[in-house]
């Protein structure tokens, strides 16, 4: 196998990754979560529970009927205070339970199951009743995804362990500090879709955890799990950038990966779907990066629906005159108008001081065709870009707009600071208004 | 509560910059102006400090009357140098300054300012000085003489007297010509150094010099005589590779490459002139906008995998 295959284009930010030495520490509990109605890709849960009602950490607080949905948990013991809108961290407005923590630890789990007598219908909805969704980011819920269509045959589990964004580290501890889970996860995810070739690929930035994970799936004994080193490389964590990588397969424009039998996960995925079956508990917490200008950046495992605040007030507060916080990473994440609380798919609080929120002067293009090199789908950024400017949208279906998955990777090269990724997004939701 | 600032993520831009990759292109022309000064005097200088502040007083004139704001990045100081460095050494300072102006005026900001021009504005000068005072452009000087000796170039040596001129003083640059032509090993320095800080895509020169090289040697030439001699080495390092007026893509800049290669071998073989390196730029940046439409880079996912992509029934 080719060691050093990789993806086209790609960029090398300076990785920033200053947490990646410090082990995970528990988070306080907070005095009240904000448990989102609506944190997963799919439909949003009812609530479950009524204002003043008492509430067990791990408690399922809210569900939904359909299919493509995930429950959802109380992440501390506590009472209800209220149910109403709140802000969440990915933009929009949605219903969320405020729970008021009574610093009883009152839980509640499920039973542990044996996954070697379990059956795969068990094992689904264990993790379907375990609220679990894709923790890389996307949110997807986890027994959907684990539940291809009917005829779709997969082949290849990769699990994600690249974490190719800048400044977060909580993936890479969770490697080096649980990997027999990690690895325990992925079993069952094989187990489920009947699949005997597993990869977990990690980027070579991250040696230790490369070792790490090579000596828990040596300790399992699974053969058919590999450990992939991949290389150090901006987008490699994307779905698309990583499948190309390990298995030299494109998933075709306008497809899914399960069309051409790979399923991807993330490894923190993993590790819930472990703690979920072999512990019987919900995802109620996860580890966070919280990173950039805070006086002291550390990985903390969070309980989910903590607000962002009291977070940053544990690393230390702000370090200097703060001008973006930012839930996810450099690259990829979205800036917050204010306060709001994490959800599952919240892996890093970046902070940035004032200096570096400032919005870059934007200038004429020069044709440089930096954008053209870097972009791994092979698009034409800078056509793109000023198409969607001139509102010339059909010219830039020509070009392939929908394909763009918006990495960044072309506005972060681009000398004339042309909010490249910003005006492609404009060009993508006109074209799919006007459907 | 603090006042945050939300924007649109990537959140964090790379630090080169225009003005980063301007100044760049001035230092990596440094060697070839310092060689040009040695070899023929100071005068040189003049000339070239003629025109860049011709350039940069008619961007900054053509932009207020254009009612926009004059931005110091650089490029106007490059199209000054540039045509400097593609002049005889001897040439009227008047005429310089005529050059650079009607560069800068009519092939840069005529267009529309940095960005939007077609055509290569310091090879467009000197298109233009060449068309208006043909002998003052074509007036050659020997080089360390530091007095108007008129000599003949190395090329004109071989297609008007089959003279042969020795690599060594090619490479060197004690040959007479352009004021940057004449050392080819200047000019690599600069070439490698914009190279090597992925400024300028290896591809634009080696698909040019070697082109140049191969059907040369095709022809029955002495190949290494053709890449050392005449302006090749500048334009393919220099203005070949200038952004706004060559093609986005890897594989056009390669046709780009080929295409100037073939012009400067069949100018100088077959046509009038002993050097066609000019004329084959200027002719590519006329195809330019052809290049940028139909090669365009696989798209992921995407199975057929033509060369020549037409948009006009692409879309499906």
């Amino acid at each position: 196998m080719l060691k050093f295959r990789t993806f086209r284009g790609g960029i090398h930010p300076p990785d920033s990754k200053i947490t990646a030495g410090k082990p995970i520490e528990k988070a306080k509990i907070p005095a009240n979560v904000i448990i989102l109605l609506h944190q997963h890709v799919g439909a949003p849960c009812k609530p479950l529970v009524k204002e003043g009602e008492k509430v067990k950490a791990g408690q399922k607080i809210g569900d939904s009927d359909s299919f493509v949905s995930a429950p959802v948990h109380s992440s501390i013991s506590g009472v209800v205070k209220e149910i109403s809108t709140q802000q969440s961290p990915i933009g929009r407005e949605v219903q969320g339970i405020v729970i008021e923590s009574d610093v009883r630890a009152e839980s509640a789990r499920m039973e542990a199951i044996d996954p070697a007598t379990a059956s795969k219908r068990e094992i689904l909805t264990r993790i379907r009743e375990a609220g679990i969704v894709g923790l890389g980011g996307a949110a997807f819920p986890t027994s959907v995804k684990l539940s291809p269509p009917e005829g779709k045959e997969i082949d290849t589990v990769i699990l994600n362990g690249s974490e190719c964004e800048p400044y977060i580290t909580a993936d890479h501890r969770l490697m080096l500090e649980q990997p027999d889970k990690i690895v325990k996860g992925v079993g069952i995810i094989m187990n489920v879709l009947d699949v005997d070739k597993g990869f977990i690929g990690i980027e070579d930035n991250k040696k230790d955890a490369i070792k790490r994970m090579r000596e828990a799936v040596e300790r399992e004994g699974d053969e058919g799990i590999e450990v992939f080193s991949l290389k150090t490389k901006y987008p490699q964590g994307e779905a698309g950038s990583l499948i190309k990588t390990v298995l030299n397969r494109e998933t075709p424009s306008g497809s899914h990966s399960y069309d051409i039998g790979v399923l991807v996960q993330n490894v923190a995925t993993a590790k819930a779907i472990h703690d979920a079956v072999y512990e019987g508990a919900p995802l109620i917490e996860r580890v966070v990066t919280v990173t950039g200008d805070v006086k002291e950046p550390k990985n903390l495992l969070t309980r989910i629906g903590t607000p962002f605040y009291d977070l940053i007030e544990e690393c230390g507060g702000f370090k200097s005159d703060v001008g973006k916080i930012v839930c996810g990473g450099s690259m990829l994440g979205v800036a917050e108008f204010g306060n709001v609380p994490t959800i599952k798919s919240t892996g890093c609080i970046l902070v940035l001081d004032r200096e570096k929120s400032k919005t870059p002067e934007e200038r004429a293009c020069v044709r440089c065709g930096m954008c053209v090199d870097v972009c791994p789908t092979g698009l034409m950024p800078t056509i793109l870009e000023k198409l969607a400017r001139a509102r010339r949208f059909e010219e830039c279906m020509d070009y392939h707009i929908l394909d763009c998955m918006e990495c960044g990777s072309c506005a972060y090269v681009c000398p004339s600071k042309i909010p490249i990724v910003q005006l492609i997004r404009y060009g993508k939701e006109e074209i799919k208004r006007r459907e | 509560m603090p006042e945050l600032i939300v924007s649109p993520s990537p959140h964090i831009r790379s630090d080169v910059s225009i003005e980063k990759i301007m100044y760049s292109v001035i230092i990596a022309l440094i060697p070839t102006t310092a060689c040009g000064i040695y070899f023929f005097g100071v005068h040189v200088l003049y000339v070239i400090i003629t025109c860049i502040l011709s350039a940069l007083f008619t961007e900054y004139v053509a932009l207020r009357l254009m009612g926009r704001k004059f931005v110091m990045d650089g490029s106007a100081v490059i199209t000054g140098l540039l045509l400097a460095l593609c002049l005889p050494p001897g040439l009227p300072l008047w005429m310089a300054a005529i050059g650079a102006a009607f560069a800068i005026a009519f092939a840069k900001c005529a267009f529309g300012g940095l960005g939007h021009n077609i055509f290569n504005p310091a090879l467009i000068g000197r298109a233009f000085l060449t068309a208006s005072w043909p002998v003052a452009m074509t007036t050659w000087t020997k080089p360390l003489t530091y007095d108007a000796i008129t000599t003949a170039t190395p090329l004109g040596l071989w297609k008007m007297q089959n003279i042969a001129t020795p690599y060594i003083n090619l490479a060197l640059g004690n040959v007479s010509g352009c004021i940057g032509e004449t050392s080819a090993l200047a000019i690599l320095i600069g070439g490698v150094f914009l190279i090597a800080k992925r400024y300028i895509d290896w591809r634009t020169p080696v698909s040019y010099i070697g082109t140049v090289a191969v059907l040369a040697f095709a022809l029955g030439q002495d190949p290494l005589f053709h890449i050392l001699a005449g302006s090749l080495f500048l334009g393919a390092f220099f203005m070949a590779t200038d952004y706004v007026t060559t093609p986005i893509t890897r594989n056009g800049r390669i046709i780009f490459g080929v295409g100037a290669g073939v012009i400067v071998v069949v100018i100088r073989l077959i046509g009038g002139y002993p050097e066609g390196v000019c004329f084959s730029i200027l002719l590519m940046n006329a195809f330019t906008p052809l290049i940028d439409r139909h090669v365009r880079p696989r798209v992921y996912g995407v199975k057929r995998k033509r060369f020549f992509v037409s948009s006009a029934n692409e879309g499906d």
